[in-house]
């Protein structure tokens, strides 16, 4: 059975059901908890639900240490840009405990934040930071872009024992969508494949993935089939399910909010270049963010930004329909 | 807990005899190639290792920062296995992919060594946090030196474990020199005990080379720790006699004369009060120093004799499975 939730309610759906089912998870941040009034300082109670200072190295670090101790805390960041204050605790303690233990200890921890809040929120909150993240062996980076993922990436993220930094993407906050009932988890490093199709694979992640799939509507139209692929986490990524569509389909345009080289599509391009070259029937594009600072004037932000019309272009560049632009 | 006694100040010597001369065989071993990559050497600070560490048991977590060697073996590391590790061999305690800065050793409770200054305090503040909910009377314990005082970490820290009063003694060796800057340059506060002073916190500031004032100031806050206390501030004054790595060529400071030196070091003072208190001999005192030498004789051994761990161990090490 499902429901209908909001993307951001089924994160803290999901949240409240792990916390029901393992009292060693912990929920700290923010502007959070202050009233006991609170839903989930009235369900779990002010030891296992904590407001903290503006403090995010402190707030990271004490996630660290009482994981080190058997605890899974989920820090509560709001945005990602707030984790870059925290970068030692981020990048250099939480996913290197493990490897510089030889194996002694994990660190079992849910850095939650939102990220690219391209709605006029200018250069400091709109960031797609992730190619910070998925380059540090250690950590783990989910990406979901339903509502139904939304909830079983948390719920993953929660049970596994390792550090993960879970970025929910802000313009799909009041996103509805089906989203199962009870105990849901959708496994890391598992590709879902959004819309299937012949002829061209896009991949897009977190809000890109809306885009892909707008594109491919349109192109459809043209008769040209295109399949859709949402890896859903980027770090473990699912390069296999690219590479088996890309051998049927022969054409890969990327799809990614992020400034082009800090991207996963950078990523992808460089794996399916090596691996999946006798595959390739034209170059790859990326349609990725521009290498700019995001602006705050809303035609130049909708400038370096990915859209519909940029995919629809590329694909047709790639298919010879018409000429490559990029 | 209290004021040592006779026992008591027998097994410190002995952890700091052996803190020593595993310290200066490593620092020789490095000279030599054995060990490779960056050192740094606690001579001269062992008081504080041994003085803290010898009254914890092994669910009381502890942190430590580049220097970190004479913690893990007063915390009860295996030298074998602390100089294994030194030397990059499978049997170390991280299977040597940790090495000189990174040492844990979770069965005795050293839950880390961390090698970026500060990055350690809000670790500990975290196993306080278990501790407490946890229902246990555990403490958590963070050494660091006076450098990472400035670092923001710091003070994020200590304002925390004060809103939320948890179980962590915060002991700074204060050696007076942030790696290579003397205090000094890098602050106006003198004494680290002063920066914590607004938040409220029990803290002291000690002779770190008087092994004694360490323990009998440590004692009285792991008491009131266990009994629901906290936080606590212990600022050791101590001398690095080594640089701030092996190989530093140390411009930036005169080497104290050795006379002045003979003075301070905290295993000829704890020797002297010893003798004076006739808690030990000559014939014991050199028992003791020799066990220490033998001890380090076999880690040597041991550690070369052992063999480098798989290349696949690499890919294994990334994500915990399960």
């Amino acid at each position: 059975m499902a429901h209908e939730l909001p993307y951001i309610a089924a994160i803290v759906e999901a949240i409240q059901l792990e916390m029901e089912r393992d009292e060693s998870v912990l929920y700290f941040g923010q502007n959070m908890a202050t009233t006991e009034n609170e839903p989930f300082v009235d369900a779990f109670g002010k030891d296992r639900v904590r407001v903290t200072p503006i403090s995010e190295t402190a707030e990271i670090g004490i996630a660290v240490g009482a994981a080190l101790a058997g605890f899974r805390p989920v820090v509560e960041l709001y945005m990602a840009e707030f984790m870059l204050v925290a970068m030692d605790q981020v990048l250099n303690e939480a996913p290197r405990f493990r490897g510089m233990s030889g194996g002694q200890v994990k660190v079992p921890i849910v850095l939650k934040a939102g990220y690219g809040f391209t709605a006029g929120w200018a250069g400091q909150h709109t960031g797609t930071l992730t190619g910070l993240f998925m380059g540090v062996p250690g950590l783990k980076v989910a990406v979901p872009s339903t509502a139904a993922d939304a909830k079983g990436l948390m719920a993953t993220a929660i049970r596994d024992d390792n550090p993960v930094v879970y970025l929910h993407h802000y313009l799909l906050t009041l996103e509805h969508g089906e989203v199962p009932d009870g105990e849901h988890l959708v496994p890391f490093g598992e590709a879902a494949v959004r819309r299937e199709g012949s002829d061209v694979t896009l991949v897009g992640t977190g809000w890109t993935v809306d885009r892909a799939l707008g594109a491919a509507e349109r192109l459809a139209e043209e008769g040209i089939q295109a399949e859709v692929i949402d890896p859903r986490t980027i770090a473990p990524l699912d390069t296999r399910t690219i590479l088996e569509s890309v051998e049927k389909t022969g054409h890969l345009v990327l799809v990614d909010q992020a400034t082009r080289h800090a991207s996963v599509s950078t990523v992808i391009a460089g794996e399916v270049a090596e691996h999946g070259f006798g595959s390739l029937e034209a170059p790859i594009v990326q349609v990725t963010g521009l290498d700019a600072t995001i602006p705050y004037s809303e035609p130049l932000e909708a400038y370096v930004l990915p859209d519909e019309d940029k995919v629809v272009a590329a694909v047709r560049g790639v298919l010879g329909t018409a000429p490559v632009t990029a | 807990m209290g004021t040592l006694d006779g026992g008591q100040a027998a097994r410190l010597l002995s952890v700091m005899w052996s803190i020593r001369l595993f310290e200066e065989r490593v620092g020789q071993l490095t000279r030599a190639g054995e060990v490779d990559g960056l050192i740094h050497l606690s001579i001269g600070q062992e008081g504080v290792a041994a003085g803290v560490c010898a009254q914890l048991r092994d669910d009381d977590h502890v942190y430590s920062g580049h220097r970190a060697h004479g913690h893990a073996l007063a915390k009860g590391a295996s030298p074998e296995r602390v100089m294994a590790e030194l030397m990059g061999r499978d049997t170390g305690l991280c299977r040597g992919l940790g090495g000189s800065m990174h040492l844990v050793d979770a069965e005795h409770g050293f839950m880390g060594a961390t090698g970026v200054v500060g990055g350690n305090v809000p670790l500990a503040l975290g196993s306080a946090l278990a501790s407490r909910l946890g229902g246990s009377d555990a403490v958590a314990v963070v050494f660091f030196g006076d450098g990472a005082v400035q670092a923001g970490h710091f003070v994020e820290t200590v304002n925390l474990a004060a809103l939320w009063a948890l179980p962590l003694v915060l002991v700074c060796e204060n050696n007076g020199y942030a790696e290579f800057t003397p205090r000094s340059a890098h602050t106006v506060v003198e004494r680290v005990s002063d920066v914590v002073a607004p938040y409220g916190i029990e803290r002291a500031t000690v002779d770190g080379n008087d092994v004694s004032e360490v323990w009998e100031a440590f004692a009285r806050f792991l008491a009131a720790a266990r009994a629901g206390g906290g936080p606590f501030l212990l600022e050791c004054l101590t001398h690095r006699v080594r640089g701030h790595y092996e190989g530093d060529p140390g411009r930036y400071r005169e080497a104290l004369a050795e006379a002045e030196w003979r003075e301070k070091d905290p295993i000829l003072r704890l020797e002297r009060q010893g003798r004076a208190a006739g808690w030990f001999d000559e014939e014991a005192l050199g028992g003791i120093a020799a066990a220490a030498a033998d001890g380090v004789e076999s880690a040597v051994r041991f550690a070369r004799e052992s063999p480098f761990p798989p290349a696949e161990l690499t890919g294994q090490m990334v994500y915990a499975d399960g």
